[in-house]
């Protein structure tokens, strides 16, 4: 062997070496967060941190019982209002390939992925919190299901078109009515499919904070009314991470663990369900 | 007798595929109304920014995008710092993400495609991606920042610690996931007979992927980037929480600034005035435009390159 193989061969090596070096690089911020996180979170969370509202500055206890359940309800109503909406997007895109009003909606779909949350926010107050008078929790509802709808949607078209259209000419051919066919046939052969979308989508807005801030706002008490301001998770991370107390990050620390574990157990759970599906979210 | 039974069984049979027809167009009809929604949403966006944004287009005109000086308690407005503030954390996590990012698709797509090493570096790309942006903001604002003041009290800066500088590490680590799993796809798509081909004329492993994958790559890799960056520019909550909130232009990369994302986030709900409020929704209007076109560059080149 010459030399310049050996140069060669040697060059080929050392970037290979700095590539998988600089890869797995990107583990390190992502473990130190999550450590981080766990370690300054879980000295706060006891049954006091779940069950109580926040104290006044000063006084040192309460918990975040306003939050959890303002964020359970938020994104309930959310999924609530964007389950069926989404599911029946994918169906139509799914059954509609090339049609111009399917091109179109497609389109939208793809423009809605990418418009930045605070965006959403801006209009959800100008749609929902306008007309109403006031910040409300629906209107945060509002806004986190529009930042579900294209998750949704295309997680639903990508599984429904994986399914064999000889299964939707079978049920056809036996005289069911259409919708039959679709909603007794289709959806459930990719049920799991589109469980996982969900799952995903609510993973995804279940830590969002931008477009909240101008809809659901954040309430010291608690509330279940929706129709009034309410606090969420990430509304309070990031109310009392920017406060100067201390009292007040320690309650952040604890609300940030348990929203980290819940988002990335979500994501773990999906990951596991589609792996059978083989479908790209 | 028997034909009295029969009767009205067969009324009934009737009446129920009648109903399932009705039931079918009415699915059929469902299908396109939601069809159509999706399409009313996005133009609904649009056209509230817009009229949201007319007050503030009327009286400051097209020179509030460039006016340098944003001052609401003077009702002065202008939108340059934070245009600049926007661009400089943008284009400055992205050129320090990159090389990141290629780095884990080249190592995914070539060097190590299966595999529970390379499974587990993809799910960990993929959580990534997955952590809340509060969460990313919080972990800067406490650790982050105390570390990059310390970086820039040697290096004898002014020590903020919070700044742009900071928002831009904090936007590297959220925007790597992007860039890299689109190009572990694209990388995964090169026809194998091309790399077959530059290996048996001698080709050593770099050689095949500088001269073989990445130009083949090329677009796909860019439009990974350009996902990347429309993520940057609208990220709001991370940057929030450790620019500084200083509505000035920034004069080094160091200092505290505001992005448009930023500056929403903070003086929307504060804005008393009508042609304050306006000029944030123009702010918002000016994101959402620039976000989709690079969002829809980045798409139709995908479509583009899984489609050849």
């Amino acid at each position: 062997m010459n030399a310049h193989v050996k140069y060669r061969v040697g060059k080929s090596r050392a970037v290979q070496a700095l590539i998988v070096f600089m890869a797995f690089l990107i583990t390190v911020p992502l473990i130190l967060i999550i450590v981080y996180i766990f370690r300054e979170g879980i000295t706060k969370i006891n049954w006091t941190f779940l069950t109580r509202v926040p104290k006044p500055v000063g006084e040192t206890g309460g918990g975040i019982a306003n939050a959890l359940i303002g964020s359970i309800l938020i994104v309930l109503a959310a999924s609530v209002i964007a389950i069926p909406i989404g599911i029946l997007g994918g169906i139509y895109l799914s059954e509609n390939k090339n049609t111009r009003l399917s091109y179109w909606s497609r389109l939208a779909v793809d423009v809605l992925q990418g418009v930045p949350s605070i965006v959403i926010g801006i209009v959800v107050y100008f749609w929902v919190v306008k007309p109403i008078g006031t910040f409300s929790a629906i209107s945060g509802s509002v806004a986190l299901a529009i930042m579900m709808l294209p998750i949704l949607i295309r997680s639903t078209e990508e599984t429904l078109k994986l399914i064999p259209s000889s299964l939707k000419e079978a049920g056809l051919a036996l005289g069911l009515p259409y919708h039959r066919v679709i909603l007794k046939v289709i959806v459930p052969c990719g049920i799991s499919g589109i469980l996982s979308g969900i799952m995903l989508s609510i993973a995804r807005i279940a830590g969002e904070t931008a477009p909240l801030l101008f809809t659901a706002f954040g309430n010291p008490y608690l509330n279940t009314n929706l129709t009034k301001p309410m606090q969420s998770l990430p509304l309070l991370i990031f109310n009392y991470a920017t406060s100067p107390y201390d009292d007040w990050h320690d309650l952040a620390w604890g609300a940030a663990l348990i929203l980290l574990f819940t988002v990335l157990l979500l994501n773990i759970i999906t990951k596991i369900t589609s792996r059978r599906w083989n479908v790209q979210l | 007798m028997p034909t009295a039974i029969a009767a009205p069984q067969r009324v009934v049979r009737k009446k129920n595929s009648y109903g399932q027809i009705r039931a079918e167009s009415l699915f059929r009809r469902t299908l396109v109304i939601v069809g159509v929604a999706m399409l009313l949403l996005v133009t609904g966006i649009l056209i509230t920014l817009i009229i949201g944004s007319i007050p503030s287009i009327k009286s400051l005109g097209i020179k509030y995008l460039w006016g340098t000086t944003w001052d609401p308690v003077n009702n002065v407005y202008g939108a340059l710092p934070f245009l600049i503030g926007t661009l400089l954390t943008s284009f400055l996590a992205l050129i320090m993400s990159v090389p990141f990012s290629f780095a884990i698709a080249i190592y995914l797509g070539e060097y190590n495609p299966k595999g529970w090493l390379s499974n587990f570096l993809k799910n960990m790309v993929e959580l990534i991606a997955a952590v809340p942006s509060v969460i990313y903001g919080f972990w800067g604002l406490l650790v982050l920042v105390p570390i990059v003041r310390e970086l820039e009290m040697k290096f004898n800066i002014l020590p903020y610690g919070i700044g742009i500088f900071t928002s831009a590490l904090i936007l590297t680590i959220m925007i790597i996931p992007y860039a890299a799993s689109l190009g572990r796809e694209m990388i995964r798509l090169v026809p194998s007979p091309l790399k077959e081909g530059a290996y048996s004329l001698g080709a050593t492993r770099y050689e095949v992927i500088r001269n073989v994958i990445l130009p083949y790559t090329k677009s796909g890799l860019f439009a990974g980037v350009l996902l990347s960056l429309g993520r940057a520019l609208g990220e709001t909550m991370a940057v929030t929480m450790v620019i500084g909130n200083t509505s000035i232009i920034p004069t080094s990369i160091f200092a505290p600034g505001n992005t448009m994302a930023s500056v929403i986030a903070n003086e929307f709900t504060e804005a008393d005035r009508t042609v304050y409020l306006s000029a944030l929704i123009e702010l918002g209007l000016v994101l959402f435009l620039v976000t989709v076109i690079i969002n829809m560059i980045g798409k139709r080149i995908i479509k583009r390159f899984t489609n050849e």
